[in-house]
């Protein structure tokens, strides 16, 4: 149970605008976060769709994959910082403010390590000739498609890193509170959450074996 | 009654069960590239592992199982309304791919 929770507990009204109890009895900041992940999985599903009709229209569809090993390291290291920040906002729950920054910074290391993997594999697949427009393997719509997908994601790793990196400060300093970082948190399992479906769609189905 | 401190050893315990069950399930879906099976089925069997992937990480890592139950019906109907909203098009790719059968 949250913090909000309990301090509605006394109210006997229900929530409504009325009662100046908000809305699902949660602070007005975590519904905010709420309603941005919903709105980014219709951006992320939209993009994985799209990506999906692009593929199915397409008969003859690039497989440059040979390898998993880069893959399943990004995925071993994204799941593991979900598992950091859990212990971060469980810390700061407990009042444990050293420990929580330790596991929240830990958490931006492992978000690095994912982003500089990211990079490295990009830098491979530019290397042997793969642009937006162009790759030698097929269409040219693998490019744009794989990098969107990637990029976009890649985009909010890097943003959940600086946020994490920015909260954990001004958490120590007393600026936010523990709630604050486990809003955070929430978007961070999110970034989690959605390379769990572009892992099979562009990586996994597109393996040369 | 649990002291805080054994709440929190329970609560460590949990975590790290449902993340070594994500760390099995996305391992699962390394091994169904791995299978011999035509790319439909395969696509099907790794959805369905990453919606419960997503499924566990939704319920425990962002807690969305101690909140109210009306938060959940709110982000489960919205999300699997759009989801399903925008899945129109699939007939369309086919026909691109395969021509329009009820043409001939």
């Amino acid at each position: 149970m949250s913090q909000a929770d309990l301090t509605m507990e006394g109210h006997a009204h229900a929530p409504g605008i009325t009662t100046g109890i908000p809305p699902f009895s949660i602070p007005a900041k975590k519904m905010a976060m709420w309603l941005f992940i919903i709105a980014d999985t219709a951006t992320f599903a939209a993009c994985l769709v799209a990506y999906g009709f692009i593929r199915n229209a397409t008969p003859a569809w690039p497989h440059p994959f040979h390898g998993i090993t880069n893959v399943a390291l990004m995925t071993f290291v994204l799941i593991t910082s979900s598992l950091t920040m859990l212990q971060g906002v469980r810390a700061a729950a407990g009042g444990g403010k050293s420990a929580a920054l330790r596991w929240t910074f830990a958490t931006a290391a492992l978000g690095s390590v994912f982003a500089l993997l990211h990079v490295r594999e990009w830098l491979g697949l530019i290397s042997e000739g793969m642009t937006l427009f162009h790759n030698p393997w097929g269409t040219g719509l693998f490019g744009a498609s794989f990098f969107s997908i990637t990029g976009l994601h890649l985009t909010h790793v890097t943003a959940g890193v600086i946020a994490l990196i920015v909260v954990g400060v001004r958490y120590n300093s007393g600026r936010y509170k523990a709630d604050d970082l486990e809003i955070l948190g929430l978007y961070w399992h999110f970034v989690d959450l959605v390379w769990m479906f572009v892992v099979p769609m562009v990586y996994l189905l597109n393996l040369s074996h | 009654m649990a002291t805080g401190g054994e709440q929190r050893t329970n609560g460590v315990g949990k975590d790290l069960a449902i993340y070594v069950c994500i760390l099995a399930l996305a391992a699962l879906q390394f091994a169904i590239a791995y299978q011999h099976i035509d790319a439909t089925q395969m696509f099907v069997r790794m959805l369905i592992v990453a919606l419960v992937e997503a499924g566990l990480a939704l319920l425990f890592f962002m807690h969305l199982w101690t909140e109210k139950r009306a938060l959940m019906w709110l982000t489960g109907v919205l999300t699997v309304f759009v989801l399903l909203a925008m899945q129109y098009g699939w007939t369309d790719s086919y026909r691109i791919l395969n021509g329009v059968p009820w043409a001939k």
